[in-house]
């Protein structure tokens, strides 16, 4: 972070002054982020629709009018009952009311996504940072080339292969998409690491004899925050559409647990017979979802000027 | 274009050999990948594909068959060498060879996945191009808005909605068909190439061309919806930044007729990202086209490797995984070709180092 001179010269042997001067620092340059950030409506708009939908999962209980439809329940007199009135959204074949489950499938997307970047971001960016480090030798060639053979194939269909042979569940389908989802950190990191392998502070500590694992993960690392910031704002909405797809196919969140992908694929089958709001609705979650994360990702990209994501 | 010379030839041929080898390797790695995850994950294959209640002397026929008991590196040595040799086992659930399977399911996958390329190449081009042309005006931020959505909206989604709207009376504009290949009482046209519509050109069967086409304009019109919207957004912003470039204002200058500057020196320059993007987006429309299949009934390769995966059905998995892997590693050489051909940095370059 860059320094900024402060008048009167401040007295740079007493610590706590330091200290005061660097929270100083660092709340303005904050501050001048914000102020970036909120440049841009649309980042803006994105950063909101995000709060609200964790909000909303989180507080899911407390929100949404019928709490209990998530649970094994039945009410066949007010099954498929159109959209209005006492339910907003219409209610499914079981009588269930499809909001409060639209409100509680948030959870269920967010969770994937929490669990699965948590899985696959240290494990991407460490792999692609070493052989980045380490390019042109046998380290580099053994892990890029493993990265190569994942990137062969798109994603979904890695993942569905994965999640099929496993017990169809919520857990495996994070397993599966997880397992096909660190080579993009990877690839990404790759690049990354290798173009700041060559700045003057890592030679700098290479020659004064710093020890790899703090060349690695203390000079290069903090060099790379904002790429992979920003790519993963932006991958918690792919992450949710591969969960959904996975939930879709029968192979992810199961019934009656309301995953986003469940309901379309459960509402679908009562399209031809007319009840059009029992798959329409959760369809277009995804999308608010997808969008909200997808305007903040690209707001901050714009901010941390991050155009290799 | 340029006039290719011999020695760009030469070029152009060592950088192809140079990928193809590359892809070579990557294959083989798939190869092991997909070969461990159908028999090193949890369970007993053979049991998964028979069920619970088969008895005891049928899953180890099976096992036989599948020489599950050999140790596993003999297992892949054989799975290998059968997989070079164009067998790819038999499915465990419908009984037949895979490729079999494969070839039958395959045209119907490409039919979609050829019109969506078509309509998402048309479409975006087009509107990356009215896009630019027409910077900061209402068209230009009405195609942003457009195209923003329908890269952030997935292809099974668009297949929901458009499935609600166009197909069920609900709305009145129940104007297409909704699932299928072909209405009842249509007979599929005599196989050349497996795809309805040429197939049914070439035998002169006009009636079942338009039904066939009505079929299949809304899934493909579903698929393509993304991949447009990722090429007019690439389009808009690289031609966007060539309309500032010196040429341009040279060529408008000698007064070059406006019509004569965008549609010939500035498109081509600015296809080549559009070009990579197309390649890629095609690529992963197959697997894209895999919810689709199944929301439209559409009885391709990804419908079959859907159910082949609810039924555990490892040796068609396999297949089909390495399948999609080939086309999609075929694909991108064929992309990086193109864009050599295209461009001629990348093509110089591309033999030096890369």
């Amino acid at each position: 972070m860059a320094e900024i001179a402060v008048s009167p010269a401040p007295d740079l042997t007493d610590v706590d002054e330091l200290a005061r001067i660097q929270r100083q620092n660092r709340r303005e340059n904050l501050g001048r982020m914000w102020f970036k950030f909120s440049r841009n409506p649309l980042s803006v708009i994105g950063l909101l629709m995000v709060i609200a939908i964790i909000l909303l999962a989180i507080f899911a209980e407390f929100v949404t009018p019928f709490p209990d439809h998530v649970r094994p329940f039945t009410d066949f007199v007010n099954a498929k009952k159109p959209p209005g009135g006492e339910y907003l959204l219409g209610t499914d074949q079981f009588g269930r009311d499809i909001l409060s489950r639209i409100v509680f499938g948030f959870r269920f997307s967010l969770l994937m996504a929490v669990v699965v970047l948590t899985l696959v971001v240290p494990v991407g960016v460490t792999l692609g940072m070493v052989a980045g480090y380490f390019q042109g030798t046998i380290i580099d060639t053994i892990i890029m080339r493993i990265t190569d053979i994942f990137l062969s194939v798109p994603p979904l269909i890695l993942a569905l292969a994965i999640a099929s042979v496993l017990t169809p569940n919520l857990t495996n389908s994070m397993i599966a998409v997880s397992l096909m989802w660190w080579p993009w950190y990877a690839r990404l990191v790759y690049g990354l690491s290798s173009a700041l392998r060559t700045e003057y502070f890592v030679s700098s500590a290479e020659t004064i004899g710093a020890r790899t694992p703090h060349i690695l993960f203390r000079e290069i690392l903090p060099n790379m925050i904002s790429p992979i910031f920003t790519k993963m704002s932006l991958d918690v909405g792919w992450v949710i559409i591969i969960g959904s797809m996975l939930s879709f196919l029968g192979l992810g969140v199961q019934e009656p647990q309301p995953g986003l992908g469940t309901m379309v694929a459960k509402g679908s089958d009562y399209l031809p017979t007319g009840q059009w709001w029992m798959a329409i609705f959760p369809a277009l979650a995804i999308v608010v979802v997808v969008l909200g994360f997808n305007l903040l990702g690209d707001g901050l990209r714009d901010l941390f000027s991050a155009e290799e994501v | 274009m340029n006039f290719l010379n011999v020695e760009e030839l030469q070029r152009l041929f060592l950088f192809l050999l140079r990928r193809i080898f590359q892809s070579i390797f990557v294959l083989f790695g798939l190869s092991i990948l997909i070969f461990l995850l159908s028999r090193v994950l949890p369970g007993d294959p053979a049991r998964m594909a028979l069920g619970a209640r088969a008895p005891q002397e049928t899953i180890q026929r099976l096992r036989d068959e599948m020489h599950l008991d050999e140790p596993l590196l003999q297992q892949y040595q054989i799975w290998f060498t059968n997989a070079l040799g164009g067998d790819l086992g038999d499915s465990l659930r419908t009984r037949r060879p895979v490729v079999d399977d494969i070839v039958e399911f395959l045209p119907a996958s490409m039919e979609l996945v050829l019109l969506a390329g078509v309509i998402s190449a048309i479409g975006g081009i087009t509107l990356g191009t009215l896009s630019a042309r027409h910077k900061d005006s209402w068209i230009d931020n009405l195609v942003r808005v457009i195209s923003y959505m329908g890269v952030v909206t997935p292809a099974f989604v668009v297949a929901i909605i458009f499935l609600t709207f166009f197909t069920t009376a609900e709305f009145g504009l129940d104007l297409f068909p909704p699932i299928g290949r072909l209405s009842s009482g249509f007979e599929p046209p005599p196989r050349v190439t497996g795809l309805y519509t040429v197939d049914s050109l070439l035998a002169g069967q006009f009636d079942t061309f338009v039904n066939a086409l009505h079929h299949l304009i809304l899934p493909s019109l579903a698929l393509a919806l993304g991949s447009l919207s990722q090429e007019a957004r690439i389009t808009r912003s690289t031609m966007s930044d060539n309309l500032t470039r010196d040429y341009i204002a040279a060529e408008r200058a000698l007064g070059i007729p406006e019509r004569t500057v965008t549609g010939k020196f500035l498109l081509k320059p600015s296809l080549i990202p559009t070009v990579s993007i197309f390649g890629l987006d095609f690529a992963a429309n197959l697997s894209n086209a895999f919810l689709v299949e199944v929301i439209f009934n559409w009885p391709g390769i990804s419908r079959y490797a859907t159910t082949a995966m609810l039924y555990k059905d490892l040796n068609a998995i396999a297949a089909v995984i390495l399948i999609l892997g080939v086309t999609f590693i075929v694909v991108n050489i064929l992309v990086d070709l193109v864009v050599g051909i295209l461009d001629p940095r990348i093509r110089l370059r591309g033999a030096r180092s890369d």
